[in-house]
Order: structure tokens, then sequence, then C-alpha cells
């Protein structure tokens, strides 16, 4: 702990550096070329401490994985440079080498220290998902990859800028190992524009209030986070929770694999230990060990929505990761699938949560980002790929029914429209609907998932490819509430519709003109036993048609009849 | 000759009036109680209190918050939906995002009942290719089966009909053969520009307030005529332009902004009269602090607005940032030690503690009233006979003082302190954020409470000075006076810009100056000039955002000439420039959106015409009171701010007092009548 700091001056402070990060974040949003970062804002910024990487200050409006993940990749960075022994100002690292970073080699990490007056004060960074990096399917989301080379070009940390001077060979190499070089160019000119507009505010801010003031203010954040806290484990009752729940499969091999958590609340700590989840597989459902660290944050901060987005809150919590599971994979593992491994995290983390803060966890979301890619070639010979990832039902609450058809619990991205889809793909979506009987019974239901069936218009056909997740083992309810329904994928073929084998994961499929693909996805688990549901509630969803009569009654017993009008 | 125009602001606790007389420049104001739920009450007493005769009257401008109220309340009709098959949920799916970042809590209605959208067999591609004709006996089954149902507006909702409004146009006009009113509208009709989520949920917020609305304004129309009254009744649109009664009644969801958008209009005019056209305007409310910028006496358009969370309404509106820090923002202090101001209001009911109206949270007012710059003897509003200085503070140690380890005073100083920091964020954020430098910007504060804070906005922000307008609390309703009219087009072309079909561009630019300048021609106001801006929303192939380009076209006697491939190329170039400060080369340029703005430019008015008239720093004087800054009680001058002079200098720490404001100078600070009425607040050393 350094200087003290009157509490009125650390309160505007941190309003100060908040907006500071959140305007970085802004500054890559307006810039950036792909809609991934632009309009469904996968990217992060923020600061960092100067020794140990950890988070100091990060954006409001990134993606949340991304809040808990970016101290790894700072901390890499921090390795390297020691190891080179010669960082300055001026430098910038980048690189997207998961198994140091987090998350997937989609997500281009750049990190530049920041220095006052000389002296290294604290590092920035800037993460965001480019439209491709190289690999063998476009877009990065190779279901069959069994090692990092299939699904994408990995850079390890290197420098960009060395002392001010931007390194034009290090631009030369990325832009010869992406399929988009110009989306790239405009994403790297974003990200770097965000990091010089971090630094131009630092300067300001440090004039203003001192360098020691703003150090005292950032190490008192820490404190101040971790306080919060331990007040808010204090509050719980001590014990211990487990749950389980499965992976449909890795996409090589038709097995599940458990996810397993117990959490331990003793006092003002917190355990969560994941001993008992499967061992690293074939495919690409491993995570690296920054990611798994970063969703138990993710998960903690959903149920603590107001706790701040920096490291001094996960000081009380031990997370306890088992060596050689498929949550600590090593390099060259393939982890580009880890979207669906860490939403599985959260819903084991939310479930054995419940037990001990029943009135604060939501029952478990949709569960699945569902990336769908669609790709062809124009009657030009021009090539075409649509890729999105599509919605469900979000998880029941004490306070109300799950929200109908939302973006995935780590992420804040949303659905481009289906016009724009449709005017930039020869693709028709002959439903864009909600999904009736998808979501999970309960006192306050799970929110409905979608249903989307998409036709090929081309001549030349397409070929489909889907990662998704939740094809065999249905979102839980929390609370005595019920189970949502499966995800389901369908695609057309000339003697009608099939099922992928491995559920949810399928690549290659061949589509005519004509013929169209179909996502059911989940709604949410259920929140409280069904039978506490007001019967009226009940006739409401039978009536908007988001229940059936029959399951109506199979859920909640046939009281709901008397309120039909 | 009748030669009066009035503006008249309804908000939620004060209907404000602003009487203008063209003849000899005079202006007079008021100010009634709104009554609920039916607000023709206090609109018509509160123009009652300064004329007699509605016959001498030539204009009424309303700016008006019924649709806003409307929204949030969800209080507007009970309507259906006709739409494309396999389409019926696009408004409660939204665009797949949620509530909150964090928590995963909260669900959404839509304003449609799921059972009151229909399907109808129809297809459009998004070239414009029809795949399947409209099925017009369904279409007629639909909206009888909504009859049936007491719909009171529909709203037909097609997949691409931006792109085409062929099979929409044939529903449309089938629905109106059967429907019982005239509230039928369609998504090509309201917003013909591509994304289905925004055009739908617009054109259908559109159909829920039509009903209700259209009545509002309608009981006040009949009832200004049953007055006497022969001129013209205009309503303000979000977009800061009047449009006539008539259209207001058909677009009502354009008055979404209506009331705050006037504010900003009449504050950009009194800030550029005054010498100063760059100017951030700062509305304290019970629960709100709403920003503005003006940058060259020219205000920010935005193309959205989420009314509520899933409620998005598309239609340019003037740009307002808001933020959860009020007059009635309740302050506490968190499990880790840091004091928090809002989100948590206790607006004006019950409001601060200092209410006695049983709130026992300290607000930002309380702190306020307990460091002596609100007069806790004659409140502001008149609802109240004295404010409870005792409970305020005895609050503020509670929920402040205490667990910070500080006595109420010191307290209440560090509440004012995180307000005023939060305060200057939103400041911050429409200015630097924006590439703006603040220290060019005046601060204007409107509304009752904002007065109070302008010294910090000067010392936490950089900027040079604020103006107090001689009337802050009916701002809103001047600006219903100053108001242009003005009609806003929209149109998707969705081509790129190698090889466009400029005569089909200019078809379009051609129908929106003819249906604006038909409607100009229509009131019977009278215009100074016209003025025609065409903007194309453009950016490169692959890139999401846009950039707005400004388009050189010639009109002449109405007859448009549009610009050529070349012209259009050159100014995109200029305008991404500007924006990204380079250009990428090779890149593939893309036209999204016509986007076409017709102005008729109402009469200006003297503002000097609302100066004092004589007075004196001495008259005004109205005595002493302590006040509290920086850790000291200073003996603080008090005046009555009316009374004073053009001229007069007021050295802080001062308090200029007039019935719905407090004006703060603090010490340092310096104020200054000028010869507007307006006081000017500026740092004492140079």
């Amino acid at each position: 702990m350094s200087a003290e700091i009157d509490p009125i001056t650390l309160a505007v402070l941190a309003g100060r550096m908040e907006q500071i990060a959140d305007e970085m974040d802004a500054t890559l949003f307006r810039a950036a070329f792909n809609p991934i970062i632009a309009e469904a804002h996968d990217a992060s910024h923020g600061l960092y401490h100067a020794v140990s990487g950890d988070t100091l200050v990060q954006g409001k409006s990134g993606l949340p994985i991304f809040v808990g993940v970016m101290s790894f990749a700072v901390k890499a960075v921090i390795d390297k440079a020691a190891e080179n022994g010669d960082l300055q100002d001026g430098d910038i690292y980048i690189f997207n080498d998961a198994h140091l970073g987090g998350t997937h080699l989609s997500d281009m990490r750049l990190v530049r220290p920041y220095y006052h007056e000389g002296k290294l004060f604290c590092y920035l960074a800037s993460v965001g998902h480019w439209h491709d990096v190289g690999g063998a399917v476009p877009g990065n989301y190779n279901p069959a990859a069994t090692d990092a080379f299939q699904e994408a070009f990995v850079l390890p940390p290197v420098r960009l800028a060395r002392a001010g001077t931007i390194q034009t060979d290090i631009i030369d190499i990325l832009m010869r190992n992406t399929r988009l070089p110009q989306s790239a160019q405009g994403d790297l000119n974003g990200q770097l524009g965000a990091l010089d507009l971090g630094v131009k505010r630092m300067d300001e801010l440090l004039g203003e209030y001192g360098a020691d003031t703003v150090r005292a203010a950032l190490d008192a954040l820490q404190d101040r986070a971790e306080t919060l806290m331990r007040a808010e484990l204090s509050d719980l009752p001590d014990g211990r929770w487990e749950a389980t729940d499965y992976l449909d499969n890795d996409g090589i091999t038709d097995t599940p694999l458990a996810i397993k958590v117990a959490l331990e609340i003793k006092g003002d700590t917190m355990t969560l230990d994941f001993d008992g989840t499967a061992p690293r597989c074939a495919g690409p459902v491993n995570i690296a060990l920054p990611t798994a660290v970063a969703t138990a944050y993710v998960a903690i901060k959903h149920i603590f929505p107001s706790l701040p987005a920096n490291a001094g809150v996960m000081r009380p919590i031990d997370v306890k990761i088992p060596e050689g599971s498929l949550l600590s994979a090593p390099f060259p593992a393939p982890v580009g699938g880890y979207t669906e491994t860490i939403l599985r995290m959260i819903d084991v983390i939310f479930t054995a949560a419940a037990g001990a803060a029943p009135d604060r966890v939501v029952a478990n979301a949709y569960g699945t980002i569902n990336a769908l890619s669609i790709s062809g070639k124009r009657d030009n010979g021009q090539p075409w790929v649509m890729f999105s990832f599509y919605g469900g039902g979000h998880g029941g609450s004490f306070e109300s029914d799950g929200l109908n058809h939302g973006n995935a619990p780590i992420s804040t991205a949303t659905i481009p429209p289906m016009e724009i889809l449709e005017a930039a793909y020869p693709v028709m979506f002959k439903q864009w609907a909600l999904r009736p009987d998808s979501a999970g019974a309960g006192m306050h239901r799970g929110g409905v998932g979608a249903t989307y069936e998409i036709e090929v218009l081309e001549g030349n056909g397409a070929k489909a490819f889907l990662f998704g997740e939740r094809g065999r083992y249905a979102p839980h309810g929390v609370v005595g509430g019920g189970d949502a329904a499966l995800n389901v994928f369908s695609y057309e073929q000339d003697d009608g519709w099939h099922h992928p084998p491995m559920a949810s994961k399928m690549v290659g499929i061949s589509l005519k003109q004509g013929q169209s693909v179909r996502l059911d996805t989940p709604g949410g688990g259920g929140y409280g036993a069904p039978s506490d549901r007001a019967p009226e509630a009940v006739a409401r969803d039978v009536a908007a048609g988001f229940l059936s009569p029959e399951k109506a009654t199979k859920d909640y017993g046939p009281s709901w009849q008397e309120e039909r009008t | 000759m009748s030669s009066r125009m009035i503006g008249v602001d309804v908000g939620g606790t004060f209907t404000d009036i602003f009487v203008l007389d063209e003849t000899s420049g005079m202006a007079q104001v008021a100010k009634v109680p709104t009554t609920r739920p039916d607000q023709s009450g206090g609109f018509l007493s509160g123009i009652g209190a300064r004329v007699d005769d509605l016959s001498t009257v030539s204009v009424v401008v309303h700016g008006t918050t019924a649709g806003t109220n409307a929204l949030l309340e969800r209080k507007g009709a009970k309507i259906g939906v006709i739409t494309t098959q396999g389409l019926r949920d696009v408004l409660e799916m939204r665009r797949r995002d949620r509530p909150r970042t964090w928590g995963l809590r909260g669900d959404f209605t839509p304003v449609v009942d799921r059972a009151h959208r229909l399907e109808v067999p129809e297809r459009t591609l998004a070239d414009g290719t029809i795949r399947t004709p409209v099925d017009l006996d369904a279409v007629r089954t639909a909206a009888r089966q909504l009859i049936k149902a007491d719909c009171l507006a529909v709203a037909v909702l097609f997949a691409n009909a931006y792109a085409n409004d062929e099979n929409e146009a044939k529903a449309v006009a089938a629905v109106r053969e059967i429907w019982p009113n005239a509230h039928v509208s369609s998504s090509s009709e309201i917003l013909p520009e591509i994304r289905e989520f925004e055009r739908f949920s617009t054109t259908a917020l559109n159909a829920y307030l039509q009903p209700e609305v259209s009545g509002y304004l309608s009981r006040l129309e009949t009832a200004l005529k049953d007055g006497g009254f022969a001129g013209e009744f205009m309503i303000v649109q979000s977009n800061g332009g009047v449009m006539d009664v008539d259209t207001a009644a058909r677009l009502p969801v354009r008055t979404a902004l209506s009331g705050p958008a006037a504010g900003v209009i009449a504050a950009g005019y009194i800030a550029q009269a005054a010498g100063f056209p760059d100017v951030i305007t700062g509305d304290m409310g019970g629960t709100s602090f709403d920003v503005s910028l003006i940058a060259k006496g020219q205000s920010m358009l935005s193309p959205q607005t989420s009314i509520d969370f899933g409620m998005v309404v598309r239609s340019p509106m003037i740009e307002i940032t808001t933020i959860g820090a009020g007059g009635g923002s309740i302050a506490w202090v968190d499990k880790g030690g840091l004091l928090n101001i809002g989100p948590e209001s206790a607006g004006s009911t019950p409001g601060p503690v200092a209410y006695g109206q049983g709130n026992t949270r300290p607000t930002v007012t309380d702190a306020n009233v307990v460091l002596g710059r609100i007069d806790p003897e004659n409140p502001i509003g008149g609802k109240l006979e004295r404010l409870d200085v005792e409970a305020a503070k005895a609050a503020i140690l509670e929920h402040v003082g205490k667990p910070l380890g500080l006595d109420a005073l010191a307290a209440a100083e560090a509440i004012l302190r995180v307000a005023n920091s939060r305060m200057a964020g939103a400041l911050r954020l429409v200015s630097i954020e924006r590439g703006f430098d603040p220290k060019r910007f005046a601060f204007m504060p409107f509304g009752g409470g904002g007065a109070l804070h302008s010294g910090a906005m000067l010392a936490d922000v950089g900027l040079a000075r604020a103006i107090v307008p001689r009337y802050p609390g009916v701002t809103s309703a001047m600006g219903c006076v100053i108001a242009d009219m003005r009609q806003d087009f929209v149109q998707t072309i969705n081509a790129m810009l190698d090889g466009i079909n400029t005569d089909a561009l200019g078809a379009h630019m051609q129908r929106h100056v003819s249906d604006g300048l038909a409607m100009l021609d229509a009131a019977q106001t009278t215009f100074e000039a016209r003025e025609t801006a065409f903007t194309l929303d453009m950016a490169y192939l692959g890139q999401t955002h846009t950039v707005s380009v400004s388009v050189p076209v010639t009109v002449s006697d109405g007859i448009v000439t549009p610009p050529s491939e070349a012209q259009i190329g050159e100014a995109f170039d200029t305008a991404y420039r500007a924006t990204y400060g380079r250009l990428l080369n090779n890149g593939t340029r893309r036209v999204i959106n016509l986007r076409s703005a017709i102005t008729g430019k109402r009469p200006r008015f003297d503002l000097a015409t609302l100066a004092p008239v004589g007075g004196s720093v001495e008259a005004a004087y109205k005595g002493t009171r302590q006040v509290y800054f920086g850790g000291a009680w200073h003996e603080t001058a008090l005046y009555d701010r009316l009374a004073l002079p053009v001229g007069a200098i007021i050295p802080g720490p001062a308090i200029l007092e007039q019935p719905d404001t407090t004006v703060l100078i603090e010490p340092d600070l310096v104020g200054r009548v000028d010869a507007f009425g307006n006081t000017l607040i500026e740092r004492a050393d140079p």
C-alpha cells in the first residue's frame, strides 16, 4: 500500500480512469473495419500493473471475458520484455498466442508500456478479434482442428514498435498471413490509435494529479475491490457445493466431456476447484489456463454485478484448475472453440453458486454461440462467407423470467440485422423467430430460444460449417427450475432433413440452391419450482404461443387452463 | 393582424409558456403546474395566464412529452402488426442484446402482444425482387382479426420493404379500405431504411403512439380554436425542427425528444446571440443530467435512440447524453468504502431528505441545502413551505460522513465533488471524446439546478465560462418559438459508388424535396429562407461504420440537379479523411443511405428584448447568507437576479436568486450581466 489518498479524490480518479479505458474502446469500435469489433464489440482496453500485469482499470464496453484475461497477455509481455532486457518507451508488443494470452488465436493483443518522466508507470493494452488470421478455415472456427497450427497463424509476443518506430517487417508478416489484409490493416490501425489515445489521456491525468496520487489511487482501487468482494462473500453462508455438466464432444470423438466444479465458501474467501473435469482432448474445446481463470472472474461478476473490473476482486478467490485437464491445455492444443467450454464453466459455477446465493444467481443461459458459416462462390467466381453467432434464451432469476433471445454471457455482441445479411450474401431467412417450448420451466421460466431457417439462393450452392454445443446436454434450471430444450441443428438434402452425427458440430455440409439449414437454439433454464409459477403467467405463455398446451400441463399441471380467456 | 407567437413546453412538473409579440418584440414568460393525466388543462391555463384573446395569436408551438411518457410508462394503444411469414418475433428478439452487461437479469416485453403479430405470405428479396407476391386475402383476414381484437392502430412490417415497397404498399392499401380509423402505417412509409428491427420498431412505436398523441393534439387544437385561435399549431420534433400538427399526428414517434430538443435549440440561439457559438448545455433535473454539444451554432444529430431497453426509435434527433446524476440522486458509500452518486434517485417525490416527504437517504440537493447554497426558507417551485436543513444534515452524516470518517459539512462537500466529477465526465464525453477542445466552449446550465454547479464545470473540464440564460427555467418554451420548420427523409440506396445510378438517386432527392417543400407551402407561417441539405451514409466495402458525407446538390425552383459520381467520390474522400485521417488504397466505396433535410427558416427575434431595463446592483442586493466553500463558511452576498442591471459585475462568492433558479458564483469567479440579461460566469483572475 502506497501513499494515503483521500476518499473523494479516489472517487473522482476512479471515474476519470474508467473514462480513459472507455474512450480507448470507443476509438477502436469507430475505426475497426471488421464487424466483429465494430458491431459486436469483441475487443477490450485497459490499464495494467507495471510489475504484475494485474488489471488496474478496464473499459466498460468491451467483451466481458477480456476483463480477466488481459492481465495474462500483459504478463506474457512483461516476461518476454524481461527476457529481451531492453524495454523502452515507445515499444509496442503484439501477439495472438492463446496459450500465453488466453481466449483464441483470432484475438490480436497489443501491449504498450506507459512511461511517465522516464519511469515505467503501467501498461496499456488493446485486444481485438480479427476477421481472419490464416489457418485451415476462413474466420478460424475449425471444429475439426487437432492442433493450433490448423486453427491459425501463431504469433508469439514480438515488438511491433521499438522506441516509437513501427517495425514494418512485422506488419508485412501479419498481412501475408491473413485472407483479409485490408480488414486486418484497418483493425491494427484502430488498435494503435486506441493506444495512442490512452497515452495522451494518461499524460493529461498524471499532469493534473501527479504520478504519486494516481498510483495511490490505483492501489487503493484494488484494495477496495478486494474489500468489496470479501464483504459480499462474508454475507454468504459457509459451505461446499458441487456441480457437473458436460460438453457434447470435442468434434473429433463423440464422447461427452465433464466440466466439474466444487465451490467452497469459508468466511470471506471462496475456492473454485475444477478437479474432476475431463482431461485434455483432441479437438478444439480445450482452453488455456489464462482463459479458465478469467472465466471464473466473468461468472463471479455476473453474480455480483456491481464489483469493479480490476484484479483486487480475485484476491479472496482461489481458482484451482487441474493440470492435464482440458481447462489448462498446453501449446499446441487447439483452443478455437473456447467459447463453448467457458460457457459451460459459467453454467457449473452458477449451478453450484445457487446453493450459496439462491437470490443472486440466474439459471443457465442457452450455453452455445452456434458459430455458423455458410460460404460459396457466386456466378462471377467471387467467394462469399457469411459467418455469424446466433442467440438463445437467458436463465430465469429471482426477480423475473429470463430474457428471450439474448446474447451469450461472455459477450455483449448484437446480431447483424437479417436484411444486412441478405443484402450481403445470397441467402434468405425463412424464419427469424422465437422457438416455442424451448425455455426451462420454473417460478420464473427461462427466456425463449430462437429458430433461424436459412435458404441458399445461389445457383452454385454453398457449404456450411457449424460449431455449437448443448445438442445432448440441456441448460439447467436452478433452485428447482427445469431444464431448457436442447440445441438442434438441421440441414436439408435431396432426401429430406438431417442432423449432424456429432450433434451441433459439422464441417463441409453441401447445400444446393433452394436447400436450407435450421438452427433451433436452447432457451434458458428455469428459476424456482414450476409449481410456484402463477397460473395466469402460464396461460399468458400459452396464449402467446411460447408454450404448447401439452407442455404447459406437463410442466405446470392443469391449473393454468382455468385462467384461459 | 395577429402577431403573437407562443411556445408551450409541458414538463413533468411545470408547463412553461413563452409569449413573443412580433410587432413590439416584447416577450413574456409564465409557469403553471402541469395537469395530469390530461395535459391540455395546464396548456390552456398557461396560455390564458398571459394572453386574453387567442385571435391575436398567429402561431402556437408545442414541445411535448406526451409521446415520451406514453413510451416510458407503456401507456400507448393496443395495436396490431401484419408481417412477413416467419418474422413475427423481430420486435421481441431485438438485435439480441441484453439490458445490462453484467448480471444477466431482466426481461423484455414488446409493445405489441405476440397474439396480435400476424404473419401473411409475401416476400421481397434484398435486391428488390418480389419472390412471393403479397396474399391480399390473408392481409384482409389478418386486419379483420386485429379489428375484432380491438386494436386501435396497425403497422404493416415486411422484409426488405426499403428495397421495394410494392408488397407493403398493396397490403397497406388493402388494410386502409377496411380499417376503421386513420392509424394504419407501413414500415416503408415511416422509415425506408435497411435494418428490419430498427425499421419495424420505429414503425410499431409510431403506431403505438398514434391514437394517444393524435387524440391529445386534436383536443388541444380544438380547444385553441374554440378560444378564437385561427393561426397555426405546430409541434417540435426530436430533430429540433417543428412540424405541423397533422404531420405530428401521423408521425408521433418524431416527438420522442420534443421538449429537450427545444431546450437545446434555444440554448444554441441564446449562446450565439451572446457571442459564444460553441456551447455545451446541461439540464439538471431530479434524476438525470442531460448534456448536449453545440459547435458553431449547430447541434449534433444522432440517427437513433433507445427510449428504453428494446424500444428503438430511428429518426434524426438532437444528440443528448444523459447520466444518472440529478438533484435527487442518492449519495451512498459502498462496502469497499467508495462514495457513489446514484443511479438510485429520490426524484421529486419523495425527493431529497430536506423535502420532509419520507426519504431518509441523502441526495445531491441535500448537500446543496446543508452547505447553504439553496435558500431553505424559499424553496424553488413553490410547492414546499421550507426545507429541513437539520434532517438533510443528519442523513448526510449518517450515510456518508460516518462511513468515510468526515463531519457532515465535509461529507456534503464530498457529495458535491463526486457529483460534479460525474457531471464533468459527461461534459468531457461529448467534447474531448468527440475531438472538441473544451476550452473553446461555454457551459450553459438550464433547468432548475444546473446553475448551482457551473463553477465546478469550469474548474473540472476547463471550460472558459458559463452562461446562465435570463430565464433558464423556460428555455424549452423559448426554443419552441425559435425552432425552424424541418422535415427529414431517408432512403436506403445500397449501391457501389462505381457506376452508381445518379438519375435514380436524383429521383429520390427530388421526391424528398417536393414532399418537404409542399409541407412548407402548406404551413401558414412565413419563412425567411428555405434550405435543403443532402447527406449520404457511405463506407468502404467491408466496413460497418458509415461516414456522413455532405454532397453538393443544386435545387433551383424546387428542381434537383443530382451530384455526379465524381462529386460524390470527392465529398466522400474529404469526409473520410476528416474522420479517420487517411484514405484506404483501392478501397471500394459504397453508398448506403440518402438523408435529406428540408428546412424553412423562421424569423428570428431580438433577445435583447428580454434584457433588464434599468435596475441597480444596490436595489437588487438582498443581504447575505453563510455558504460553505472549501472547508469554511463564507459570508455570501445575495441578489435578486432579475433586478440586476445590464453590465452589473458581481464578484463571488455570491448567490443570484430568481423564482425557479439559483445561480451560484463561487469564490474566485465573477458574474457579469450581459446586454441580453444573461449572467456570464468567468474566472476572476484573467
